[in-house]
């Protein structure tokens, strides 16, 4: 029976505080950018977008990330990745990138990211924003950016689900009979 | 997920597998955009080109896809290679795979032979061009071309003109765009058309004019030179003057047709330069595309568990 | 040797015997044979259910028991006795080609599916077309063979089609009939003369029937399948156009006609023409033309490429009509045994032929299962008919005939497994298939084998 972590009122609320966070710590938007990782981040990379948009008045790059080709898993997964767009219709050298996922869990999905932007070109520099950290970090990846702590049981998963993907705006929690 | 090890032919793929080769070919050519135009994915893995027939284009777009996904490459031509000694082509391809292969990319004048490795071999093997039989990367990129081009394939209105009857790329291109929904036109003489393929459903048409009114698509096939001595047809003139494309008679298809070459191109004789150059053709894109292509076939081959 | 083979179903058409009854053999003869009467019959089937034969030591592994001094008793019930099955159609490759088979491994093969007579063909090394090379097969034969091997003699010499080949020094030595088979006589002149010629000895001209400049390049049927496959198409026509010019050519000379291995429904209706119309002229088909069509090259299984090539299913139709109504007169195997690595490699480059010996039966008795012709006319087809094509005074169980008979039992059902072939091809289209009816027991040359 899954249980609802967040609902469409807290991630819209933590969203906002993200947004305020990203334009505080980097003193504005100037040279900023948000890069969205298939398929969770990209959507969450927009409506932050929007929200910095509405906040600072001013116009903020987006774009999308794969990272099918970088992941360091493809022989032990049961599913190849699909892949899909990667969208960054900027020159990411000297930029600020904020790299933008859903749910933060080994780290490994990061590496991967990390790796795919590098292979574009030389960002300023990459910070991370995260709706979920769900802690059991494999590698020493850290979020700058978090919507909301929770800790979690390896036996258990966390899903985010979002309307741009068809379906009503919430967190859940749930537990998993089996090992992946 | 494809459900086989290797890719023979298109006549082995699903409707969806084929689709999920062209939504897989998208991403590869967002790679092939950058200024790093590789990707780690199949770091540690070794392609082994063999090819039995000569061939420049494809082999080198073979090795270029190779590398881009950062597996090692090896070429393995015959005329140096241990065949010329005498070595069966079953021994040759179990040493291959000794080696440490992972793929085998083969081309060879007989038909049939990638199925015959695929059988005998753990590695995946992509057919390259077999025979008469399937060129199914090139049926690929072609499909990939038209559905960039046109944003659909289902209802299109396709003509293949030329030799048909040995042409082992107008046969994967018939398979696949029969699948895909396309209305398929054959436009050559009859001696170079199998006349077996009016069973397929598919229009066939002997004069270019006719077969060419309102047509979307456009493929012209490469007249072989070899075929002129053995009664196909009298001369390449001759040909050329019935079946060749002027734009005079591309006039007659739609305006927004697009015209397709697999290459390499005999310009005067099938195709005149001006086509060849001009707006409506695609034929150098269909090269970049090739490269996106087969990147996505040897990526998606890799994860198909054994 | 005493061997009396009891309460079998005895099939002899040369004497019209269609009964349960039991033969005795003395001294490698038929000795006597008795049908039993109704009352028999009622009374031994009151006893225990069929059995297979009992051996009357050991378990026999094809090794032969030569029972000169003994005396041995074969159940046979249930079972059907058949006088030994004569294939006109082999190919043993011994001289020149022993990797592939030899006259011991071809003969052992014969043996395993009920054949005690086989005629090899002469696309030996050197080409049988010569006395010395009809010698060495005949002596080999005798000595290793487990069967009796006639050999067939070449038309012309080399097999070149080109001058006719020495026929009546080689019917001295040995030969029953001519055949440039694995070619065609493309020249007509040249067939027309070895039809002429052949009337002074009154032997058959086994013609393979192939216009090699329709099949060049083919190595399957012409059809959308060679073309989906994008392999070499041969035509029908090519075996059409050569089967009406020989009818036309043995009508011309009244030379006497054998058509070799026919695969499409285009040369049935072309004897059948020819027969109404008086020609000397007889046919023969393989098994494999009415069991399995151009489907089995899917995949490029170079097991299934043969020459004629496997068709279509309205040419195993027709095959079976004209088997039915005796257009066609015999059934014989063309067993083309080859090595496996001949056979696994390039489609195109794989030699033709299947290593039929040890299948013949089981397919030709699901002909009697669909009804197409009864028990009797099979044995008419796989022993009557070419002894009496080649004139042998065989396949009779008339008293003082030799003792040359299989026992058929033909519920058992069974895998075939190219594996277990005892003859050294092992190349055939029916591996994996399940089939009914096979041979248990062959008596020959004074031997019993047995599996």
């Amino acid at each position: 029976m899954p249980k609802e972590l967040m609902n469409k009122k807290d991630i819209d609320r933590a969203l906002m505080r993200m947004s305020h966070e990203i334009i505080e710590k980097n003193k504005g938007i100037e040279k900023l950018c948000l890069v969205g990782i298939q398929r969770g981040g990209v959507h969450l990379a927009k409506r932050l977008a929007s929200k910095i948009q509405q906040i600072e008045k001013k116009e903020i790059s987006v774009g999308s990330l794969d990272i099918a080709f970088y992941r360091d898993d493809l022989n032990i997964r049961k599913v190849q990745p699909v892949v899909r767009r990667t969208e960054v219709l900027f020159e990411v050298t000297d930029l600020k990138i904020i790299l933008v996922d859903d749910v933060l869990f080994t780290g490994r999905s990061i590496r991967a990211a990390l790796d795919a932007l590098i292979d574009l070109g030389r960002p300023a520099s990459i910070q991370l924003a995260v709706l979920i950290d769900r802690g059991h970090r494999e590698l020493p990846i850290k979020a700058d950016y978090v919507g909301k702590n929770i800790p979690t049981a390896l036996s258990e998963t966390v899903e985010v689900q979002l309307v741009e993907e068809g379906l009503e705006d919430r967190v859940i929690l749930e537990k998993v009979s089996s090992e992946e | 997920m494809l459900t086989n090890k290797d890719l023979l032919g298109i006549k082995e793929l699903s409707v969806e597998e084929i689709n999920l080769i062209l939504d897989t070919s998208a991403g590869f050519k967002d790679v092939l955009g950058r200024d790093i135009k590789k990707v780690p994915t199949l770091r540690g893995k070794t392609t082994v080109n063999l090819f039995f027939e000569p061939s420049t284009r494809t082999r080198t777009s073979f090795e270029l896809a190779a590398k881009r996904l950062s597996t090692d490459v090896i070429n393995f031509s015959v005329p140096t290679s241990s065949v010329v000694k005498g070595e069966s082509l079953i021994d040759t391809a179990l040493t291959v795979q000794a080696l440490g292969a992972d793929f085998i990319i083969i081309r060879h004048s007989s038909s049939g032979v990638p199925h015959l490795l695929a059988k005998k071999l753990r590695v995946s093997v992509i057919n390259a061009g077999d025979g008469t039989n399937e060129h199914p990367t090139q049926a690929l990129l072609d499909a990939f071309t038209i559905r960039e081009k046109k944003g659909k394939i289902e209802g299109l209105e396709i003509a293949i003109v030329g030799d048909i009857a040995h042409s082992r790329v107008a046969k994967s291109n018939i398979y696949s765009l029969k699948k895909l929904g396309a209305r398929l036109r054959l436009i050559g003489p009859p001696t170079l058309i199998p006349k077996e393929m009016e069973v397929m459903g598919i229009d066939i048409f002997h004069n270019m004019e006719d077969g060419l009114r309102d047509v979307d698509v456009l493929m012209m096939l490469r007249i072989q030179m070899e075929r002129q001595g053995k009664g196909f047809f009298p001369s390449t003139e001759e040909y050329s003057r019935n079946w060749g494309l002027t734009l005079e008679r591309l006039s007659l298809a739609k305006d927004e047709v697009i015209v397709m070459h697999p290459g390499p191109m005999n310009r005067g004789i099938e195709i005149t330069s001006e086509i060849a150059d001009g707006p409506r053709s695609v034929i150098l894109e269909q090269v970049t595309n090739g490269l996106a292509v087969r990147m996505a076939v040897m990526y998606l081959l890799a994860g198909v568990k054994r | 040797m005493r061997i009396l083979i009891k309460n079998g179903h005895i099939i002899d058409p040369s004497q019209g015997i269609d009964a349960i009854g039991d033969i005795l053999i003395e001294d490698e003869k038929i000795k006597e044979i008795n049908i039993q009467s109704k009352e028999q019959r009622a009374k031994s089937k009151k006893d225990s259910p069929p059995t297979h034969p009992s051996p009357s030591r050991g378990e026999g592994k094809g090794e032969g028991e030569s029972l000169l001094s003994e005396s041995r008793i074969i159940d046979a019930k249930g079972l059907y006795v058949l006088p030994g099955l004569i294939d006109m159609h082999v190919h043993f490759r011994e001289p020149g080609f022993e990797y592939k088979e030899t006259i011991k491994t071809g003969t052992m093969a014969a043996v395993k599916g009920g054949f005690t007579t086989v005629c090899c063909m002469p696309n030996t090394y050197p080409v049988n077309d010569n006395a010395s090379v009809t010698e060495f097969i005949i002596r080999k034969a005798a000595q290793e063979g487990y069967c009796t091997v006639l050999p067939i003699g070449a038309i012309t010499k080399g097999q070149k089609g080109k001058e006719l080949a020495e026929i009546g020094t080689m019917i001295n030595e040995g030969c029953i009939a001519f055949s440039d088979d694995g070619h065609p006589v493309m020249n007509s002149l040249i067939m027309r003369r070895a039809l002429e010629y052949s009337k002074t000895f009154d032997v058959p001209v086994i013609s393979h029937c192939e216009d090699l400049t329709l099949s060049e390049g083919g190595v399957m049927n012409e059809g959308l399948m060679s073309v989906t496959l994008g392999l070499g198409g041969i035509p029908p026509e090519a075996e059409q156009i050569m089967v009406f010019r020989d009818i036309l050519l043995a009508e011309l000379t009244g030379g006497r006609l054998h058509i070799a291995h026919v695969s499409t429904e285009g040369s049935v209706n072309l004897i059948r023409y020819a027969k109404k119309r008086g020609v000397n002229v007889t046919a023969e088909t393989c098994p494999h033309y009415f069991s399995i069509t151009e489907d089995a090259v899917k995949g490029f299984d170079s097991n299934a490429k043969v020459n004629p090539p496997l068709r279509t299913e309205r040419d195993i139709k027709a095959i079976k009509e004209g088997l039915r109504d005796g257009t066609i007169d015999v059934i014989a195997t063309d067993h083309a045994p080859h090595h496996r690595d001949e056979k696994l490699r390039e489609f195109d480059m794989a030699p033709f032929g299947i290593s039929g010996l040890e299948t013949a039966l089981s397919l030709s008795l699901r002909l009697v299962e669909e009804g197409i012709l009864t028990m009797n006319q099979l044995v008419e087809k796989m022993v009557l008919s070419p002894s009496r094509i080649l004139r042998l005074n065989k396949g009779t169980f008339k008293v003082g005939a030799n003792a040359d008979i299989a026992i058929v039992d033909i519920n058992k059902e069974y895998r075939v497994e190219s594996e277990r072939f005892v003859s050294k091809g092992k190349n055939t289209p029916f591996e994996g298939w399940v089939l009914k009816g096979m041979c248990f027991l062959t008596i020959c040359k004074g031997k019993v084998y047995e599996w």
